[in-house]
């Protein structure tokens, strides 16, 4: 692990007087998998939405590498190289799941302003599509309206449009939200799998997910860092353990 | 039932095609003519409307500056009509990329108030500059010129017009069916997801608006060239209020559907007019409401859904065997309460 590859400095939003990301400090280590806790309305969804440009910081500054995002819009900070998973499915309820992955992979390319050709010269995508569709095993689904995909299946097809980016920095928020048992031990096995090569962030809230994945865990609470550490560590932490995690044993 | 679906397409595309070229058979020449550069209006409002989810209430811009523009170039220079009527075109896409750019940003109800407001500037201004646009009068006098052809006869006119409508019909299709409008349908669904595959969707939707005006360009240059003369009622907001009504009569974001709402207002306003009737707009109106409370997806839109539940690809059947053709249906929200 190397030094941060993306880091946030003194980042806050406020929301008509409400603070709802107050002063946070992040760094996150090249290759690692960081993963952001806290009890609801701590801040962490706001965290990403400030991450990915969606939200424009009140004050703070955030860093790719070298290169500033503060203040980008969405579509920039994507195409340097931070990508997100959404907390609530968000796809487009028509298009196929290989549509879905064409359209991501098209998006570096310009192809996407001809509207004078054919769509099917979004085929030449169709292999690396069909690629990155089996890896998050939706092989067998590519051609169903994702608005008739079933739950798990939809949170996998967000995982393939984020990885179809080929992004620098992984952001997932909640990647298990909803999920049984069988499809967190799978979407964990998948993360597990992609994070080669590249850095992961994600919010969560299944502690045995936090537990398998992160490296690094960063505790929020009413939009301020409460603690830092590895998960080993954090898991004792008194001032954790009243916060949010409660009886240290629960997860046992 | 694959088959079926694919012989469907051609099979349309010929009925649509005979009906063109028999429409001043049909019905009386000018009002031909009126139907098809209206129905050519109606795709390109759909172009915004139901392809890239924005409703725009200001296309009289475009379609009556083009009026203006291809009657003037008709006046003053002589040259071919089609060379007018795509200058007409070229000045609607150029008027549209200010107002676009300023407009697009905005949503919803926001972005048709802008773009009336816009609209209604341009209104102003063709009103005001009588020395050019003949103010309340209308641009007179405005020639057919084809190669010294004599174009005084409508049914003749209507078919030199026609290649006009459809290469712009050509337009909208092929627009919709490109990579770019695959990314102006994802726009329209889900615009955050869109920005997070890296798409700069304001963008999107301005080059979508800037065709879309272009096109509607294209119609109003051609209609005032085939009735002599531009109005100012072409510029007013009840033409931006009447192309909208045509989509929705028909159905958003089904192409089709535009044609045949633009073929009924023009039909039933001639019918009304010959008959000496004065309220017209409240003959439109009811029958606007009445159908949009009976058919809630327009007329095609409906009969397209009926078609689609009676050959078992309804809304209780998802995915089920000839999904992966790329035309999903669009019955997601067949089952929203009224």
């Amino acid at each position: 692990m190397e030094g941060p590859v993306l880091r946030a400095q003194g980042l806050a939003k406020e929301f008509r007087g409400f603070r709802a990301v107050d002063g946070v400090d992040l760094d996150i280590a090249e290759g690692s998998v960081h993963a952001l806790v806290g009890p609801n309305g701590a801040g962490k969804t706001t965290l990403f939405n400030l991450l990915t440009g969606f939200l424009k910081p009140s004050a703070g500054r955030i860093l790719l590498g070298e290169r500033d995002l503060t203040g980008r819009r969405p579509e920039q900070v994507a195409r340097l190289g931070v990508a997100r998973s959404f907390q609530i499915t968000s796809l487009f309820p028509q298009m196929t799941p290989r549509e879905h992955v064409e359209l991501a992979l098209a998006g570096a390319t310009g192809l996407t302003w001809r509207f004078w050709r054919s769509h099917r010269l979004l085929d030449r995508f169709g292999d690396r599509a069909a690629e990155l569709l089996d890896q998050v095993g939706l092989a067998a689904h590519a051609e169903i309206p994702a608005g008739n995909l079933a739950y798990g299946h939809k949170r996998a097809l967000e995982l393939a449009l984020a990885l179809a980016l080929d992004p620098r920095v992984l952001l997932l928020d909640e990647p298990t939200a909803g999920m049984g048992v069988e499809d967190i031990d799978r979407t964990v096995e998948l993360v597990r799998k992609v994070r080669a090569g590249r850095t992961v962030v994600m919010v969560e809230h299944n502690m045995s997910v936090v537990s398998s994945l992160a490296d690094r865990v960063t505790v929020l609470q009413s939009g301020r860092v409460l603690v830092e550490g590895p998960y080993a560590e954090i898991r004792h932490d008194p001032r954790v353990i009243s916060a949010y995690l409660g009886d240290p044993h629960a997860e046992d | 039932m694959i088959l079926s679906r694919l012989a469907a397409r051609p099979l349309l595309l010929v009925a649509g095609l005979f009906l063109a070229l028999a429409l001043p058979w049909m019905v009386y020449p000018p009002v031909a003519l009126d139907i098809a550069c209206w129905a050519l209006f109606a795709a390109a409002l759909d172009l915004l409307l139901g392809f890239t989810g924005l409703l725009s209430f200001g296309h009289a811009a475009f379609w009556g500056g083009a009026a203006y523009v291809a009657g003037l170039i008709a006046v003053h220079s002589g040259l071919p009509f089609p060379v007018a009527v795509l200058g007409g075109a070229a000045f609607a896409a150029v008027l549209a990329l200010p107002i676009g750019y300023l407009s697009v940003r905005l949503h919803g109800i926001y972005f048709a108030m802008v773009t009336l407001a816009f609209a209604q500037m341009v209104y102003f201004v063709v009103n005001q500059w009588r020395d050019l646009t003949g103010g309340e009068n209308g641009l007179q006098g405005v020639p057919r010129e084809l190669f010294g052809l004599d174009l005084s006869d409508s049914f003749l006119f209507y078919y030199a017009g026609l290649p006009l409508v459809l290469a712009g019909f050509v337009a909208v299709w092929r627009i919709v069916r490109s990579p770019f409008g695959r990314v102006l349908a994802s726009i329209r669904d889900n615009p955050a997801r869109a920005q997070a595959l890296g798409y700069p969707v304001d963008r999107y939707r301005l080059l979508a608006f800037v065709l879309s005006a272009a096109l509607s360009g294209l119609a109003g240059g051609l209609f005032a060239i085939g009735h002599g003369f531009a109005s100012l009622e072409s510029v007013y907001w009840t033409t931006s209020g009447q192309v909208v009504m045509m989509v929705v009569l028909g159905g958003i974001g089904t192409l089709w559907g535009g044609v045949i709402g633009a073929a009924l207002v023009v039909e039933l306003n001639d019918y009304l007019v010959t008959a000496g009737f004065d309220g017209i707009g409240i003959v439109t109106g009811t029958i606007f409401v009445i159908i949009v409370l009976v058919f809630r997806r327009g007329i095609w839109g409906t009969a397209r859904d009926l078609l689609q539940a009676r050959s078992g690809r309804g809304p209780g059947k998802p995915g089920s065997g000839d999904a992966p053709n790329g035309a999903p249906s669009r019955s997601e929200d067949v089952g929203s309460p009224v």
